[in-house]
């Protein structure tokens, strides 16, 4: 890169999932082999995507570093950007800035039980520390994903979710909301929250990975509190708007602390010391 | 370095603008037509002030400009190019008559643009900088650089400052090197200093703010911030004036199939600031937006960037359409 931190790197759209009507995920190739070379990054780190023409949008990587030469996003079409990013096809080029912010402590989680608990469009910043823990199966004990999602077309990686669910050494428990079944839908109904309650995992020695709308976020910590989790052991990935990413454009501060440069990734044992203003 | 005191006479201060201003851009305060101070590129020296108290803008501007290029585009779907920007080509500037709340300014922002990832536009623009400053021989009710640790004569920033004589001549600190690679040039346009009493303003302190800073840290959910705001229209005025406010937005522009990505100058009192795709907006009333403003300049800073985001150039409240008085405000956090 040059000395210019604004500058994106050069990204060819290799291959593009339709998730949901409205969701997409791109898998994108470094344009330059030196870039592709030197480019690393960390589960739960985030990046700038751009279409040049349309501005800058902000998502986690959600693919895993254990997948090396290529990175992955998923987004919904909501704004300017996404939707331009979601007219786009494989062999277009958008631009890449990044990797910005901090990490999961995986390492930290090495010889404990995970359990994953995602709501709808939030399935996507966890995957890539879901598949990075995966991957490293060996260091990790139990791991649980409980995700949920309005319906069953809102459901993200569909075809991971049957990959999850036929590994045995992979717990998966899927769930949409009451009215969001199929005739043929095999998994819980319900929101996330009480199936969590009645799946009831352990909070023996594991650790709680959360992410997912506001809403789904205060009705579970309740349960993961009753359930015996301690507020240390929760982790979650929060995001604000953001232009910069790096810690100088001002605006995804929540108190003194920057989603970009501090977060995004948190434990809830912090994000209860911070003002509520996220 | 050491500073060394000197002086220049009235007519020799003539000279040395002129000798700067063949060979490179020089920033000075000038009148302008609606009796406002602005700061104009190399103006006839019979032109610039050294009688005003503040300019009606910052002086930011010449290291973080109101809209700049990141860099610019062709617009093509598979075969976009980036073009960088040549930051070889930034001028030597030099920034002439700059009060201290002014020049006390850039240590703030190179706070914000040089930690951790530095930013090459901003301080590649600070390295081209000059800063010739002049201290205060006028305040008026909206100033309160005394208060955040400065003082009407400070040399922070100044590469040289000036200090007003009784007889209209000035008394030169040469403070930096840079500053002294002026001076030597031309040695002949300067005096030995022997003593002369310098004419300083008097800004009296409102308040203390480590005080206020200590106050703010458990102030967060206070009604001061709701019964504070209630006129605040949300302009964004304080901040475009601020020498300390650095918060940007990142746009592209396209014509045809050349574009440009830029940032511009923001505000954090803007809704627009902080609202998410989704609707949520985590400062959704001005009231939380006043209180970011705050919270950003007298405790978030000194925690994470160990210094204040205020100058007290008293700007924000002197141009405020709806009379918020900072200083007054501040006062009142002080005293909660």
């Amino acid at each position: 890169m040059s000395d210019n931190i604004y500058k994106p790197y050069m990204m060819e759209i290799e291959n593009i999932v339709e998730e949901t009507p409205d969701v997409r995920t791109f898998r994108l190739k470094f344009k330059n082999a030196d870039d592709a070379e030197k480019f690393s990054f960390k589960a739960g780190q985030f990046g700038e995507y751009s279409v040049f023409g349309e501005g800058e949008s902000t998502f986690c990587v959600a693919s895993s570093p254990t997948r090396k030469n290529y990175i992955e996003c998923t987004f919904r079409k909501a704004g300017r950007v996404t939707n331009a990013l979601a007219n786009l096809e494989p062999g277009d080029t958008v631009g890449f800035r990044g990797p910005y912010g901090n990490t999961f402590p995986i390492e930290q989680w090495e010889g404990k039980n995970l359990l994953y608990i995602a709501g709808g469009i939030a399935l996507p910043p966890m995957r890539c520390v879901i598949w990075n823990t995966i991957d490293l199966r060996e260091k990790y004990k139990d791991i649980t994903i409980v995700y949920g999602a309005r319906s069953v077309s809102d459901l993200v990686y569909k075809h991971e979710l049957k990959e999850w669910e036929e590994r045995p050494d992979i717990k998966l428990i899927t769930t949409v909301d009451p009215g969001g079944q199929t005739p043929d839908w095999k998994g819980e109904i319900g929101f996330v929250p009480m199936v969590l309650e009645k799946v009831a995992p352990s909070s023996e020695n594991t650790i709680a990975i959360l992410c997912g709308p506001p809403v789904m976020i205060k009705f579970t910590m309740p349960v993961l509190k009753k359930l015996g989790f301690q507020d240390k052991d929760i982790f979650t990935t929060l995001e604000n708007r953001m232009k910069c990413g790096f810690g100088k454009c001002g605006r995804c501060n929540v108190g003194k602390v920057f989603v970009c440069k501090d977060g995004p990734v948190f434990s809830y044992e912090q994000i209860l010391s911070l003002p509520a203003e996220y | 370095m050491e500073t060394t005191r000197k002086i220049i006479r009235k007519q020799s201060l003539e000279k040395l603008y002129k000798l700067l201003s063949e060979t490179r851009k020089v920033n000075a305060p000038v009148i302008a037509a609606d009796k406002q101070v602005e700061y104009k590129y190399n103006p006839a020296f019979a032109d610039i002030t050294f009688d005003h108290i503040r300019s009606t803008l910052s002086v930011k501007n010449i290291v973080f400009p109101k809209v700049e290029n990141l860099f610019l585009y062709t617009n093509s779907k598979t075969e976009s190019t980036i073009t960088d920007i040549d930051l070889n080509k930034i001028p030597d500037v030099v920034l002439w008559g700059a009060h201290p709340c002014d020049t006390a300014a850039f240590d703030i922002l190179s706070s914000i643009f040089c930690r951790d990832s530095k930013d090459e536009f901003y301080s590649r623009r600070l390295e081209k900088l000059v800063v010739i400053g002049l201290s205060c021989h006028m305040s008026d009710e909206y100033c309160f650089c005394t208060s955040v640790g400065l003082a009407p004569d400070s040399s922070k920033g100044s590469d040289i400052l000036l200090k007003r004589l009784q007889n209209n001549d000035y008394k030169v600190d040469i403070l930096t090197e840079k500053g002294n690679k002026i001076v030597s040039s031309s040695p002949e346009l300067f005096e030995p200093f022997t003593g002369e009493e310098v004419i300083v303003t008097e800004v009296k302190h409102k308040f203390s703010h480590e005080q206020v800073t200590a106050k703010l840290a458990g102030a967060f959910e206070h009604p001061f911030w709701v019964a504070n705001s209630l006129r605040c229209i949300g302009c964004g005025a304080c901040a475009y004036v601020c020498p300390t406010c650095a918060c940007f937005d990142i746009q592209d522009e396209t014509r045809g199939k050349n574009g440009k990505r830029y940032r511009s100058w923001d505000s954090c009192g803007f809704g627009l600031f902080t609202l998410h795709t989704s609707g949520h907006n985590p400062r959704e009333v001005q009231s939380q937006r006043w209180r970011q403003r705050i919270m950003h300049k007298f405790s978030y800073m000194p925690e994470r960037n160990e210094t204040l985001g205020c100058v007290g150039c008293g700007r924000c409240s002197s141009g405020c359409p709806v009379d918020m008085n900072i200083a007054e405000q501040l006062v009142a956090l002080q005293n909660l």
